[in-house]
């Protein structure tokens, strides 16, 4: 614990920028992978433990692509979008048999996807860490904020990220198709009887959920090490921030993403062998003072 | 001619008790037809089972020729059939406006519906655009799913029981509305134990009874037939 370093920290502008840009990275890198999780748990009802191997699973996709066309975007799109095809062929094939059972059986089912999944990245990739290069049209000197230095890839990163919020937002809460997944993770029954396709929307909104989990996964590979596995750390951020966030809230996940990424930031520095103890006591005290969660309804 | 919309030999059951035994009408276009029965007598069944929302045990249900039964609800629901269920179902947490977009799609009624047009048609709801669905009373929320139903240009539109639980000029003023749907010429079955409201907008009546239909006939011969009101519908 060295909260004099933290209180020196916050006592110097460049030292702030450095960790805030930190924090705004990780936290909308978190907030991309949870904002799925949130938006299929919101609309299909379903804890999809699964989430975070479907962000590994684009790192992987990301890093194969970057190794064969040499094109960050390319290494981008298979990642966001092969990782909404594996989804929506495990949502069509798999998890939409068990939508409306208890947790347990959604538990069971996508611990088993973890697991034949984190093998067949060891059978295609191996075992061992990997890491994407930086593709050389982001290797340039960092940008300087009041003395503060801030990596040119975190700059692309919060651009893209908060350009994904910005979108998911809108679409969610002004496009037709976005009032349309409102209604149905309401009442599904009666969007149905309107003429609306439910299982259709379902599984859009659960190839969306991943498809932002493969995203997200590719964004990291460059900073992140890519390892079988790299889903579970990711995942149980991904909970702390809907629990916390209130679950099925994107708003509250947004805040919540950032919140987690600031305690890390800032954490690494006052008190770097308790950050991840922190985030689960700031889950804890939020659940104190308000069970569902900062942005939650009660009994969502 | 062929009717808009033909029921027959519908049978339908909640699990083991069967509720419906083959329940049969026809509806003609442009006309609207009262189905009346007691409480508990099978008229939101039927409703469910015409509307997929309920897998009928057997039986047809000709839209324009056309057998729905045992469809998906949403297939259903484009063939032609509008459903405006008993506890009306607002999404109460989209405005008004939201409400009416979300069900906006092509249809065989031909009606062009559109966002505007429910204004005009449904003038009690422009100065509630903005508000959320949950927050009006039961009379506008009534309003609203009417409208809502509309939205997909149906063939037929069925309303189940729109006068329950309202205050009588509010059932005075889903008359007058149902009576101008008519006018439209949208072809409407009415579910209703409310038989002065029922008979007010009404073109003919269908009487069921413990899942079965046992008196069909005009509106002018129900009056004058006051057995029938004895037998089937008064407690």
């Amino acid at each position: 614990m060295d909260l004099g370093e933290l209180a020196s920290c916050l006592g110097s502008a460049s030292c702030v920028v450095t960790q805030v840009s930190a924090g705004l990275t990780i936290g909308l890198l978190i907030f991309l992978v949870a904002s799925g999780l949130t938006l299929i748990f919101g609309v299909l009802g379903l804890v999809n433990f699964a989430h975070g191997t479907l962000y590994m699973l684009g790192s992987y996709f990301a890093l194969t692509a970057y190794g064969t066309t040499g094109s960050f975007l390319a290494a981008v799109g298979a990642g966001a979008f092969g990782v909404a095809l594996v989804g929506l062929l495990m949502e069509r094939f798999l998890l939409s048999r068990i939508y409306g059972t208890d947790v347990l059986m959604q538990l069971l089912v996508c611990y088993a996807i973890i697991l034949i999944l984190d093998d067949v990245v060891k059978i295609v990739w191996g075992g061992d860490f990997l890491k994407m290069d930086l593709p050389d049209a982001f290797r340039r000197p960092p940008v300087i904020i009041a003395g503060g230095i801030v990596p040119y890839y975190y700059v692309i990163l919060f651009a893209i990220t908060a350009a994904i919020a910005v979108i998911l937002a809108w679409g969610m809460g002004r496009t037709r198709f976005g009032r349309t997944v409102r209604a149905a993770a309401v009442n599904p029954g009666m969007v149905g009887a309107l003429g609306i396709n439910t299982t259709a929307v379902f599984a859009a909104v659960f190839a969306i959920g991943s498809l932002l989990a493969g995203l997200a996964g590719a964004l990291s590979a460059p900073i992140r090490s890519v390892v079988p596995g790299a889903g579970v750390s990711i995942l149980i951020e991904s909970f702390i921030v809907t629990v916390i966030g209130g679950m099925g809230s994107i708003w509250g996940a947004l805040i919540a993403s950032l919140l987690i990424g600031f305690t890390r930031s800032f954490g690494s520095i006052g008190f770097p062998l308790f950050t991840e103890g922190m985030m689960f006591l700031m889950m804890a005290l939020v659940l104190l003072v308000k069970p569902s969660g900062l942005a939650g309804k009660p009994h969502a | 001619m062929m009717a808009e919309l033909s029921v027959s030999g519908l049978d339908a059951a909640y699990g083991a008790s069967q509720v419906l035994f083959g329940v049969e009408f026809d509806v003609e276009r442009g006309e609207t037809l009262a189905l009346m029965g007691r409480n508990g007598a099978g008229k939101s069944t039927t409703f469910k089972a015409i509307a997929g929302l309920l897998s009928p045990r057997g039986g047809k249900v000709l839209l324009r020729g056309q057998d729905l039964a045992g469809a998906k609800p949403y297939r259903i629901a484009r063939a032609g059939v509008g459903f405006v269920p008993e506890d009306r179902q607002v999404f109460p947490e989209h405005t008004v406006e939201e409400n009416l977009e979300v069900a906006q799609k092509p249809g065989p009624g031909g009606g062009d519906w559109n966002v505007e047009r429910a204004f005009q048609v449904f003038p009690m709801l422009v100065p509630l655009r903005k508000r959320m669905a949950g927050r009006l009373s039961g009379g506008e929320q009534q309003m609203l799913t009417i409208a809502r139903s509309l939205m997909g240009n149906p063939a037929v539109l069925l309303l189940d029981e729109p006068s329950e639980g309202l205050a009588p000029l509010i059932v005075a003023q889903i008359g007058d509305l149902i009576r101008k749907l008519r006018e439209m010429g949208t072809t409407i079955v009415l579910a209703e134990q409310n038989s002065r409201f029922c008979l007010g907008v009404a073109t003919r009546v269908a009487v069921i009874d413990k899942g079965a239909i046992v008196w069909r006939g005009g509106v002018e011969q129900f009056r004058a037939d006051p057995s029938v009101q004895a037998r089937y519908l008064q407690v």
